[in-house]
């Protein structure tokens, strides 16, 4: 432990040069910069005037579009016109919901998707990269054309649901644009960061944020000045995108269109993303648009007839939101207030919906699109050292999968469990199993089930050079540790030779969308069998490690036995063996006990010669007969 | 839980105050960052803030502010000698893991 000097007051904290950073909202639909300028966070506009940048990018013509004139060439150049690129974050071909009606021409590369386009094959980082380095250029164009200072960093923010490949893709796009990433940040934290500084209350707040491609809903408390996240849920794959297209199918359905053209199906979806825009504060809209095939469409929507064909995907935010608070043990009532967050909150019957479950009109006083970007400046504001020492907040965040270390017999030791805060780090010691085992192999688990073969792998590693020793004497210690961008880094050190091994999760993109969901379902709904599970499993480990003891006892020592008690116990084993291959763990329990009890006169009496022999020691002449 | 000084460190305090010629006291608190999440905040107080707690141990004032208390509470801050290298040691009840360095932890 160090030893620490007492410094002069503030001078702990980073020096009092103010120094510009960026919170990014880095959006499926639409992304932001925002600043803290004079105390205030404000998002920043481009040339314009406009606060949202599309999350648009055009490869055609030899250069790179982005936003606004990217979505222009949309209907007439869709292959190569990229839109909610944050979908294929980290993800595989098989991974991504409705990938049959992107236009584009995918390739399945190993992790991560890619999609052809004119200007060659781009990854989902590079297009998010291109997004992020237009969001850069107005923030430097903004705060540094008259103060010729530099841009120190940016917090980006991601959805609470993202897992690490999705983190680390997101990271790695920031870093391709040129900006230094102070932090990633959860979105529905920076939301709460933005609406729990300027109304400073206190208690229980639960973040619905329904953004373009992504829904979370997080339960936060604020107390004494610190946030923290009680619990997360949500679906990774529905959001405003998800309405359009609902409104979109209705219109093919409606003029009985059928095998569109990418451009035609382009066209379709925006004019069905306006009317849905449309139909928050109008009664009714039309529909109008002409394919290339020459036939023209001209259908009416009503408000009413909008929201009955939606009313599944509003009840689908319900789901997780009931479950997030069911996981943070609070009832409807113990919740203060609740923040709308993302665009597709504007719709009405969505705030009806939410304002009927939590009997209370959610807060809304802040743009529901700028939340996010605002709450992300104030923390970038807060990591680059720009407060004053004592005003300082603090700020918590979950991981929401436990994780944890596959052991003997396929189970998963959990060591930081499901909504620990992070950064976290947690150390837990384990040891050898067999006699002389000089090397470990490390399986690095994410899940909430106990079998291994349920949980999502993660990473694995091997911890060699263990000194040979006899089985459970050696201390392994795994450490696992989440810094505050939620990503993993597990190292194992063997105490005594001090030998040690470590990975960082780089994981393995490509984890299907609603699988993390789902695993969380699984955990629930088979808790009991997952009991049943572990014990069996327990006791395998046990009766297979009887088995080897016994046998690796009988090959050096036979000869303390008589014929008749080899028999004996060989017979036992035997039985062992037989009841190990079913699944009574009850039986295999009594039986391991049974062969302990047969054998316990034969491991009396390898005691006493292992005894003899020791004090024997070399001067074996010196003792008689 | 008051946060305490021992009389070790509460001795090399008075005098560094002395020394200083100024100030009220000792404030103790945490920051985020560091290798572990949280970093320990240690220096002297020339003001107290009015939502500031106050303790007072073996003599010396000690000034804590509200949104680090929760993290530190029951803390006893030791002076110790290692080697050539002297310094101020916390021992905190609340952590859970800290880092290699000891200058952050997490709870």
């Amino acid at each position: 432990m160090a030893l620490l000097q007492i410094s002069e007051p503030g001078e702990s904290t980073a020096p009092h040069q103010h120094r510009l950073a960026v919170g990014i909202d880095l959006g499926t639909t639409n992304s932001l910069v925002a600043t803290v300028r004079n105390g205030v966070a404000v998002v920043l506009n481009d040339h314009e005037g406009h606060p949202l940048l599309p999350s648009v990018v055009c490869y055609s013509r030899g250069r790179v579009q982005v936003g606004c004139p990217a979505q222009a060439e949309q209907a007439c150049d869709p292959k190569n016109t990229i839109v909610s690129v944050k979908r294929f974050m980290g993800r595989g071909i098989r991974d991504v919901a409705h990938i049959e009606n992107c236009p584009y021409d995918f390739v399945d590369a190993p992790g991560m998707l890619k999609i052809r386009t004119t200007a060659g094959t781009k990854s989902p980082v590079e297009v998010s990269a291109e997004i992020l380095k237009a969001l850069r250029l107005r923030a430097e164009q903004a705060l540094i054309g008259n103060s010729g200072m530099e841009l120190v960093g940016a917090v980006v923010t991601v959805p609470a649901y993202f897992d690490d490949a999705q983190r680390q893709a997101t990271k790695d796009a920031a870093r391709l644009a040129g900006l230094n990433v102070l932090r990633l940040l959860n979105e529905p934290t920076a939301a709460a960061i933005a609406y729990g500084l300027d109304n400073a209350a206190e208690g229980v707040y639960a973040i619905y944020d329904l953004g373009g491609g992504t829904f979370d809903i997080s339960i936060l408390r604020l107390s004494r000045g610190v946030f923290e996240v009680m619990a997360t849920n949500g679906n990774a794959a529905l959001g405003g995108d998800d309405f359009d297209h609902r409104l979109y199918c209705w219109v093919v359905e409606k003029a009985g269109l059928s095998l569109l053209s990418p451009e035609d199906t382009s066209v379709l979806l925006i004019q069905a993303r306006e009317a849905k825009e449309l139909l928050s504060a109008h009664a009714e809209t039309r529909i109008t648009a002409t394919l290339s095939t020459g036939q023209f469409i001209d259908l009416t929507v009503r408000q009413q007839e909008f929201w009955e064909m939606t009313r599944n995907l509003v009840a689908k935010t319900l789901a997780p939101t009931r479950k997030a608070l069911r996981d943070a043990g609070l009832a409807v009532d113990e919740v203060k207030g609740v923040v709308m967050v993302g665009g597709a909150t504007r719709m009405p019957h969505v705030q009806q919906a939410v304002g009927e479950l939590f009997r209370q009109v959610p807060l809304n006083n802040l743009d529901p699109d700028k939340v996010v970007a605002l709450g992300a400046a104030m923390q970038a504001n807060v990591l680059a050292g720009n407060r004053p020492s004592g005003d300082e907040w603090l700020l918590l965040d979950v991981i929401p999968l436990s994780l944890g270390i596959e052991t003997m017999g396929g189970l998963v030791e959990k060591i930081l469990p499901r909504n620990s805060t992070i950064p976290v780090a947690r150390a837990q010691e384990f040891t050898t199993f067999k006699d002389g085992q000089t090397a470990m192999s490390m399986h690095v688990v994410q899940g909430d089930r106990d079998l291994v073969a349920d949980c999502r792998s993660l990473a694995r590693f091997e911890l060699r050079g263990i000194p040979p020793m006899a089985a459970g004497a050696a201390r392994i210690r795994v450490t696992f540790q989440v810094d505050a961008d939620g990503l993993l880094a597990v190292s194992a050190r063997e105490a005594s030779s001090g030998v040690e091994s470590s990975v960082t999760v780089k994981p393995s993109y490509g984890l299907t969308d609603d699988q993390i969901t789902q695993m969380l379902k699984d955990s629930y709904e088979h808790a009991r069998d997952d009991v049943h599970a572990r014990a069996l499993r327990e006791q395998q480990v046990e009766a297979e490690r009887m088995i080897e003891a016994s046998e690796s006892a009988l090959r050096e020592d036979a000869d303390l036995l008589c014929a008749e008690e080899i028999e004996t116990i060989r017979a036992e084993l035997a039985t062992l063996r037989r009841l190990a291959a079913a699944t009574d763990h009850r039986a295999i329990k009594q039986q391991v006990e049974r062969v302990n009890r047969v054998t316990g006169p034969f491991a009396t009496r390898r005691m006493d010669r292992s005894v003899k022999r020791a004090l024997t020691g070399r001067n074996v002449a010196s003792i008689g007969p | 839980m008051p946060v305490t000084l021992t009389e070790r460190a509460a001795k090399h305090v008075s005098s560094f105050l002395a020394k200083r010629g100024k100030g009220v006291g000792l404030r103790l608190g945490v920051r985020t960052s560091g290798c572990s999440g949280l970093a320990y905040k240690l220096e002297f107080a020339d003001a107290v803030n009015p939502e500031d707690v106050l303790f007072e141990s073996n003599g010396v004032k000690v000034i804590v502010d509200p949104k680090s208390l929760p993290y530190i509470e029951g803390t006893e801050l030791d002076f110790a000698r290692e080697g050539l290298n002297e310094g101020f040691k916390f021992r905190n009840p609340n952590i859970k893991d800290e880092c290699g360095c000891g200058e952050s932890f997490t709870v």
